[in-house]
């Protein structure tokens, strides 16, 4: 109670302590961070349980020789499922291993490149979206409920209706591209190993750029009236405006935008798995692991595929943050 | 389940004497192409009727590839919901262990069907799975446009490729500018191994492994059979055949868009359906052969295997006995063309009336490759996966047959390092 007799607000004074944190504590600031951390506990505990958990089994599993017919007998191997060298005794041996394996590598690629690209053309058209929709128009309530479809349609049915309209003799694509002269023969989208991938990314530009949109518009309308004001009153170029005054105060808005579908872009398997099955060029790091985990008897290979896919994503992510000096903690503003 | 239907079971149980002491409610799971749902329905309502249980059917999509992976998953977390499992002919191996041995149950039965397909379903003498049908491909052959030029059904794979080619020119020519010349399964999963198989194996160049487990799918033959087939990619052949599936290449071939397909019977029935645009337009001849080889049908079929964990094991022994006998096979095979697995009904006098591919199939039947599922036994999936990747990128243009196989060869090696497994 020293704080409310010093006559310092509480909280602010609570807060200033716990963020200088060398100062030691007070009975206030300690009893806070207790009901903090009990509040924070269930949650605590919940991830635990469904994310943790299951992130430890795969770790140990990638560690053992686990086979689904039987996953009790699984033994340690140690870290053979990602590096093993087998000499065949006559001075020549191989390496095995995921890290050895070129289709695991293939499909990082593939997942890197896919990510790369579908999240930077999404970036710009959800920027562009977003900037149209915040402006004022006739029925601009219908648009914004409409542009949102694409991303209300869950993936696998919207994979299996774009597999439809790209098919090559009865899809809708070919029917109009001809029609415009665009095309002079049909394309088989899916199949053709030089337009599988771009298959996927249209289909999943299609469907996300909605999300991203949606969360740079709401960056956008935090974006107070009065700056542009000041900028007309200056009489400054609107091209100006956009690159010195939006863009700077919708980033944090679009960073986080992007760390979202990177995320999700990285893990992708739904969209893939539906549009161009067992396609070498399509093939993700996710399905890599699926196709390993249960259509061969490979589980433990699988596991070593999703540790090192967890891997992968939180160094990327890391980086990202680094780089991008993203402010998740919420401190220098 | 809605009160009638407890009602009519309860009836029906209490009537019938004979059947289960009380009645079991059953779940059958099965992939399906064409109407194979719709078939199975109509024999489980009369099995229902029959024995007082119920079944229900779980529907699964049509890849055998998709549905291997969920079976495994349920059955590797011990799922009690499912009962029975159609199982395709090249599981048994790999899903053996979660199964109930049929051999005792089925005792009586097994005399009756061809033994190879018993023992294609028996591991380490466990009955694994039952069969329901059997599957051998087929030529299908446009009967009017052949006559129309004067052409004979193809007996190699070079005469396929010329007669396509001439009749797709000629049909161009005449204002028929959406004929494609052949259709088959092109895309990377389980029916293009069998595809690829039945090119290779044609042509002499073996069955990719051996029955006693050597690699042997990288020799000159082989090579020779895909860049044959390559050779058909945007000529006869659509590109988009490299993701057609087996009723992606029905939907071409049914509308009246191919001079040739290869398929399986069940398309035969139904290409002679009300709404096909090719209805007695068409008939069916084994495959080609390639250059001094025989015709090779890869088998197919399909069977019905009863899960290890489910709770009504006799009830479900009993629906699979009931699935697979003379009398549902005869049924299968006059509404679906679904081939039998009992010698005596290729003989069959209604079978041969309804459906005349039943009739003339029994000696493809009996020459059919199988895929080597057997000698590489738990592997053979991924092995499978090597191939058709290899079979897919040669056809798509990414690397020569002979540069595939090569690679193929090392990755089947690596695969299998001290020996199968």
């Amino acid at each position: 109670m020293a704080n409310v007799q010093a006559g310092v607000p509480p909280t602010e004074k609570a807060l200033q302590t716990e963020r200088e944190g060398a100062r030691p504590r007070s009975d206030l600031s300690r009893q806070r961070l207790r009901s903090a951390w009990m509040f924070l506990a269930p949650m605590i505990l919940v991830l635990a349980l469904v994310a943790g958990w299951p992130l430890v089994k795969t770790i140990w599993f990638s560690l053992t020789d686990a086979s689904l017919s039987d996953i009790e007998a699984a033994k340690f191997v140690g870290l053979r499922n990602y590096w093993e060298y087998v000499d065949y005794g006559d001075g020549e041996g191989e390496y095995f291993g995921l890290l050895f394996d070129p289709q695991w590598w293939n499909a990082v690629w593939n997942t890197v490149y896919y990510s790369v690209i579908s999240v930077t053309i999404e970036t710009a058209l959800g920027l562009v979206f977003a900037l149209v929709l915040n402006a004022e128009f006739k029925g601009r309530a219908f648009v914004r409920a409409a542009v949102l479809i694409p991303w209300a349609i869950p993936t696998i049915v919207s994979a299996k209706m774009w597999a439809w309209m790209m098919n090559d003799r009865f899809g809708i694509l070919n029917d109009m591209l001809m029609a415009i002269g665009v095309i002079s023969s049909p394309v088989a989208w899916t199949a053709d190993p030089d337009t599988a991938m771009w298959a996927v990314i249209i289909v999943d530009v299609w469907k996300t750029t909605p999300f991203m949109a949606l969360l740079i518009l709401a960056g956008l309308q935090m974006v107070p009236g009065d700056v542009y004001e000041a900028a007309k009153i200056d009489g400054i170029h609107p091209v100006k405006v956009f690159w010195k005054v939006t863009l700077p105060l919708i980033r944090p808005a679009i960073l986080v935008a992007v760390i979202f579908r990177a995320l999700d872009a990285l893990r992708v398997f739904d969209l893939i798995y539906v549009l161009t099955p067992n396609n070498t060029q399509t093939k993700s790091m996710s399905v890599f692991a699926q196709e390993n985990l249960f259509q061969f008897d490979k589980f433990a290979y699988g596991s070593a595929a999703s540790t090192l896919l967890f891997l992968v994503i939180a160094l990327i992510t890391l980086f990202y943050i680094k780089v991008a000096r993203l402010d998740l903690g919420g401190r220098g503003r | 389940m809605g009160f009638r239907n407890v009602a009519a079971t309860l009836a029906a149980g209490v009537m019938l004497s004979g059947g289960a002491a009380s009645a079991e409610e059953l779940a059958l799971v099965s992939g399906a192409v064409g109407k194979d749902i719709s078939e199975l329905r109509m024999q489980l309502d009369e099995y229902e009727k029959q024995s007082g249980n119920t079944v229900k059917i779980v529907e699964m999509p049509a890849s055998t590839t998709d549905q291997f992976g969920q079976y495994r998953l349920w059955l590797s977390a011990g799922n009690e919901d499912v009962d029975v499992y159609r199982t395709d002919v090249i599981w048994a191996p790999q899903l053996a262990a979660s199964f109930v041995d049929l051999k005792d149950a089925m005792k009586d039965e097994i005399p009756k069907h061809i033994p190879s397909i018993i023992e294609s379903q028996t591991v380490d003498g466990k009955l694994v799975a039952f069969p329901m049908f059997t599957d051998a491909p087929a030529l299908y052959y446009r009967k009017d446009l052949l006559e129309k030029y004067g052409k004979e059904p193809p007996k190699t794979w070079s005469d396929l490729t010329k007669t396509a080619e001439e009749i797709v020119k000629k049909e161009h020519e005449a204002g028929n500018t959406q004929l494609t010349g052949f259709v088959f399964q092109g895309a990377p999963y389980e029916g293009l191994t069998c595809d690829g198989l039945e090119w290779v194996a044609s042509s002499g160049g073996g069955r990719i492994v051996s029955p006693e487990g050597d690699i042997t799918i990288n020799n000159d033959k082989a090579a020779a059979a895909l860049d044959m087939a390559k050779g058909w990619i945007g000529t006869i052949a659509p590109e988009g055949v490299l993701s057609y599936k087996e009723e992606e290449s029905r939907g071409v071939w049914q509308t009246g868009n191919a001079v040739f397909m290869r398929n399986w019977p069940y398309a035969f029935a139904l290409s002679n359906g009300a709404d096909s645009a090719v209805k007695g337009k068409f008939d069916v001849v084994p495959l080609p052969a390639g250059e001094g080889g025989n015709s090779a049908a890869c088998l197919g079929g399909w069977n019905l295997a009863v899960s290890k964990y489910s709770k009504h094991k006799d009830a479900a022994i009993d629906l699979v006995k009931f699935l697979g006998s003379e009398r549902a096979q005869k049924e299968r095979a006059v509404n679906q063309s679904r081939l039998p697995t009992i010698p005596e009904l290729y003989d069959d006098p209604d079978i041969a009336k309804a459906q005349p591919i039943v009739a003339s199939w029994g000696k493809v039947v009996d020459n059919a490759v199988p895929r080597p599922s057997a000698p590489t036994k738990k592997q053979y999936n991924e092995v499978s996966k090597e191939f058709w990747t290899a079979v897919n990128e040669t056809l798509a243009g990414r690397g020569t047959a002979a540069d595939n196989l090569d690679k193929l060869e090392k990755r089947l090696r690596r695969l299998k390092r001290g020996g199968w497994e």
